[in-house]
């Protein structure tokens, strides 16, 4: 029965399973401490951790205000996109992640991990924006990897939408992210990937336009599924702003414009709405609607035709034969030159030992000038001389009182300011004395003066109301528009505005310009962009040809519409220029009196008018 | 002196402290799986506990000292098993461990091989007849072991392959090793780690990455790192009272990892707190402590040798599973017995239990 190691003969150690029992305890003893350091000692740290594991905040995207024209019509506005975000509150596995992120999302690691590197010193549990706007596939691609790269998460945003493109570009602007140095400062309220206006009017009313984001937070499972919403806070949307802009007149100077280079700016005169503004070249501010891709970016700033610029308040440019209006001015203001003086022009002068051109030089001369005549004609010879009589110091001072020279105070960011040369300036600047015969080409608006195309609009309408200067405008409901009011005598507006009437309709330099029904006056300009000789040097280049001007307005006196129009390399400012500030003014009156027509035959009572077709169509070419 | 082993022997304490496991066990695997796609597993488990119940009855009917009687001819029959698994066995989680049986049931081989070694260390043991156990004998001890610890390691099963070890390392201290041989074993294991450390690019790259884990956990969150982090974390952040039944984010969100076996302590601890933790642990030190009752009282060596093997097994399954919820040993996969949620290892303990009852009831008998 009982094998050989069977048996209970055999001692059973107790001592050593007694010490079994012992080393039992001591080992649950030892257990039971690591677990209390960590329930108990390290609770809160635990408890924190696993709040954050379970719990997501997500961005709700307050949409941007949309931009509206003056009659209520949309121009820019926003619709709803996809983007993806990467959750950073794993350093480890979002390392991990990327070669997978860049495979799906066709997003370099380089790009990544400079967008992670610049949103390091955010909190960790602020996702940040990898794809603004996710395509299908990029939607199909985070769904489907819900569980392998939970780093990834899909937001509802707000993207901007530019339905006429690059209609209005550069007086719009355009969005982008939020530049580091924004985030900077101290009374920054974003975050990276935050979307905010970077030009233009997008820019200037940012915090009008720009809502505030909500916030939702869901609790997650281990694969990133969001289970449940803890708490939404909801987006406000951003405020829109109306616009001076009149789309109808738009239309029509993108139309007249589509081709050139320049700019034109329409503006309400009595008031200082603008009603249009274009420049050209332009851009489409849809590109930048997202993140616009490094060499796109690096395209259009290198672009020698600068696309970014707003010509029509950042091209500073001699103002040419316009200028001859701020000369007018001056010498019927002054009296420093008698308003009867004549002079012969035979096509050229001389001045200072040195000869100065007339614009008609080799097709003869002007004849016998007069005041009258030496604006309708245009002529340099009779300004000459008048600048001669005035002298500098008294140019720069009338040419500063009409707005010139300093900024108009539009409500854009970058406004350039031109320039007025005066003795003070050459001294300031080229620490030297002001030569006489720089006056004699400052006289017919060449030299040092610059202006950009809103100050001419501006200086023009304030000469024809009398010394009105209204300030510039696109907010309809623009705050106390500021009006510097400089007095200029009647008789002066008279005879200045007498000659810019000429201009149109007494066979002047724009004559082709003429209207029907409509007292439309201006004064043409053709100037030099590089002086006479070193152009003959170089040969006729089209980037040296003459720079065409027209600020024309109507009616004569007390205008309601002013527009000045540059065309660069136009060479005649009556001839290519007039006609176009034509066009929109004929399309302001045009619809006007649509308007008083159909208010009269139809007075439908508390009824929004029916949408009016555009205007476009020019019937008053003349000879 | 009775003559005849009776069911009124079985030690009732003993399975009154399995039983208030078990339920526990039951509990935490429905709290951990009721919201997910796993949903009603307590019920499998239900069923593999009562099957466990069964054969924990058979196994104690059946004299231990036949059961050691066929030791050599188990031990062939075990390591034969092992063998036919690594070639025609079924992976799973990518390791070679089952053997598809009849009915949809698959056994883990290496689970029966506990067993087995078990009924061999108790016998061969047995015969040493003198208190004192031999350089020769020892050697042998190990050799025994050895040889299907390094099967199991090929399948590879690292955490099966070492519960093995204790059973001869317990087995030795209780036959009698010698303090100088025990200093020699515990010098070379003191020399094997880092030589083991050296040697890690020789093992499968789930091991490796354990072991890296281990050493550098900060530097893998979402791999075994990631597993022994959210496994603290859900420990850590039960505090004292725990998150209520059912209630712990950790744990019913999923960031727990398999929060119904291996991990189901973390579970507990998340949603039971430290108290719930010390409920269990001191249900454990008494099953133990009840155990090495049960040796001092067996009739003789060789029943001694058993339910101390069983011990070993169970004791250090214990220890090391709580040690790797709360991060302080390398993830094993190595289950907590009784409550972790699984057919194989459920069966297994209580086959271990059977060998205990039927030591117990064959004291007295003659």
């Amino acid at each position: 029965m009982s094998p050989s190691w069977s048996g209970n003969d055999q001692k059973i150690p107790l001592g050593r399973l007694a010490l079994v029992s012992y080393a039992s305890v001591i080992f649950v003893v030892l257990l039971l401490i690591g677990f209390w350091k960590l329930q108990v000692v390290q609770s809160g740290h635990f408890a924190d951790l696993a709040e954050r594991n379970r719990v997501r905040s997500i961005p709700i995207i307050a949409p941007r205000g949309p931009m509206l024209d003056r009659e209520g019509r949309i121009l820019v506005d926003s619709f709803p996109s996809t983007s993806i975000l990467l959750l950073r509150d794993d350093p480890k596995l979002l390392a991990r992640s990327i070669p997978q992120i860049e495979e799906g999302l066709g997003i370099s690691k380089e790009d990544l991990k400079q967008q992670i590197e610049a949103a390091k010193n955010e909190p960790k549990f602020q996702p940040i924006v990898i794809k603004p706007v996710a395509t299908m596939p990029d939607i199909a691609f985070v769904e489907s990897h819900r569980a392998d790269l939970p780093v990834l998460e899909l937001m509802l945003v707000q993207r901007r939408r530019y339905p006429y493109a690059e209609m209005l570009a550069n007086g719009v602007g355009y969005v982008g992210e939020v530049s580091p140095q924004d985030m900077d400062r101290p009374d920054s309220h974003y975050r990276p990937g935050d979307i905010v206006g970077k030009a233009g009017l997008e820019k200037q009313y940012n915090n009008v336009l720009e809502g505030t984001d909500g916030m939702r937070r869901v609790i997650v499972n281990s694969v990133g599924k969001a289970v449940r919403t803890l708490d939404n806070v909801e987006a406000i949307p951003g405020k829109p702003i109306q616009l001076t802009i009149d789309l109808d007149l738009q239309t029509v100077a993108e139309a007249d414009m589509a081709d050139k280079e320049g700019s034109v700016v329409a503006m309400d005169a009595r008031t200082g709405d603008i009603l249009a503004m274009v420049s050209r070249p332009t851009f489409d501010p849809n590109d930048f609607a997202v993140r616009i891709p490094q060499d796109e970016w690096q395209k259009l700033n290198s672009d020698l035709e600068t696309p970014l610029l707003n010509r029509a308040i950042q091209a500073q440019l001699a103002p040419g034969s316009v200028f001859k209006i701020v000369m007018a001015t001056a010498m019927l203001e002054t009296k420093a030159v008698p308003e009867t003086m004549t002079v012969f022009c035979p096509g050229y002068a001389t001045f200072y030992g040195r000869q100065f051109k007339c614009h008609v030089f080799g097709k003869g001369g002007h004849g016998e000038v007069d005041l009258h005549k030496a604006i309708v004609q245009s002529c340099d010879i009779y300004f000459y001389n008048v600048g001669k009589g005035l002298g500098i110091d008294r140019i720069s001072f009338y040419a500063n009182a009409l707005g010139l020279g300093h900024r108009t105070g539009i409500d854009l960011p970058s406004e350039e300011p031109g320039l007025v040369p005066s003795e003070d300036w050459a001294q300031k600047v080229f620490h030297r004395k002001w030569y006489a015969g720089e006056t004699i080409s400052v006289s017919v608006g060449q030299g040092a003066v610059t202006t950009t195309p809103i100050q001419l609009a501006r200086m023009i309408a304030g000469v024809a109301s009398g010394g009105m200067l209204v300030e510039p405008h696109l907010l309809k409901n623009f705050p106390n528009p500021h009006v510097d009011h400089f007095t200029i005598s009647d008789d002066t507006v008279e005879k200045v505005t007498q000659g810019m009437y000429g201009v149109v309709n007494e066979g002047g330099t724009a004559a082709g310009a003429k209207l029907q029904n409509v007292e439309f006056c201006g004064k043409s300009g053709s100037a030099q962009v590089i002086g006479y000789d070193v152009r003959n040097r170089l040969g006729k280049q089209k980037q040296f040809k003459d720079n065409a001007w027209f600020v024309g307005y109507a009616p004569r006196r007390n205008p309601d519409i002013v527009v000045a129009v540059l065309v660069q390399g136009g060479e005649h400012g009556g001839a290519v220029a007039g006609p176009i500030a034509r066009d929109l003014v004929k399309a302001y009156y045009d619809k006007k009196n649509a308007r008083s027509q159909q208010q009269a035959k139809m007075q439908p009572p508390d009824q929004p008018s029916p949408p009016r077709p555009l205007i476009a169509t020019v019937g008053a070419h003349q000879p | 002196m009775k003559d005849r082993p009776r069911i009124q022997d079985f030690d009732w304490a003993l399975l009154a402290i399995v039983a208030a496991i078990t339920g526990i066990g039951v509990l935490e695997i429905y709290s951990s799986t009721h919201a997910s796609g796993m949903a009603g597993i307590q019920w499998k488990q239900l069923m593999w506990i009562g099957l466990g119940i069964a054969g924990m009855f058979l196994i104690s009917q059946i004299d231990y000292h036949t059961l050691l009687d066929q030791a050599p001819g188990l031990y062939i029959f075990g390591i034969a098993s092992l063998l036919v698994v690594l070639v025609i066995g079924h992976s799973r989680f990518g390791a070679k461990r089952w053997v598809p049986l009849v009915g949809g049931f698959n056994l883990q081989v290496s689970e029966l091989m506990k067993l087995i070694i078990i009924i061999v260390l108790a016998r061969y043991l047995s015969e040493v007849r003198t208190d004192r156990l031999t350089l020769t004998d020892l050697v042998k001890v190990g050799v025994i072991t050895l040889v299907p610890v390094v099967l199991i390691l090929k399948q590879p099963d690292l955490g099966t392959a070492m519960v093995l070890i204790p059973v001869a390392m317990l087995g030795a201290f209780l036959a009698g090793i010698e303090w100088k041989h025990a200093a020699i074993g515990v010098l070379l294991v003191g020399l094997m780690v880092p030589i083991g450390l050296n040697m890690r690019h020789y093992l499968k790259p789930y091991q490796q990455q354990r072991i890296e884990t281990f050493l550098h956990p900060e530097e893998d969150q979402r791999g075994a790192g990631y597993q022994v982090l959210q496994s603290e974390i859900a420990v850590g952040s039960g505090g004292f009272w725990g998150k209520g039944f059912g209630k712990g984010s950790q744990n019913q969100l999923g960031f727990v990892p398999v929060r119904y076996s291996d991990f189901i302590l973390a579970a507990l601890a998340e949603e039971m707190g430290f108290i719930g933790v010390c409920v269990v642990l001191l249900l454990y030190l008494g099953l133990i402590l009840r155990l090495v009752d049960n040796a001092q009282k067996a009739k003789d060596k060789a029943g001694m040798f058993v339910v101390m093997g069983v011990t070993a097994i169970l004791g250090f399954h214990v220890l090391v599973n709580a040690a790797m919820v709360i991060g302080y040993v390398p993830v094993t996969g190595i289950p907590l017995p009784l409550m972790s949620y699984g057919g194989s290892a459920t069966a297994f303990v209580f086959l271990a239990l059977g060998l205990v009852m039927n030591v117990r009831m064959r004291r007295f008998v003659n």
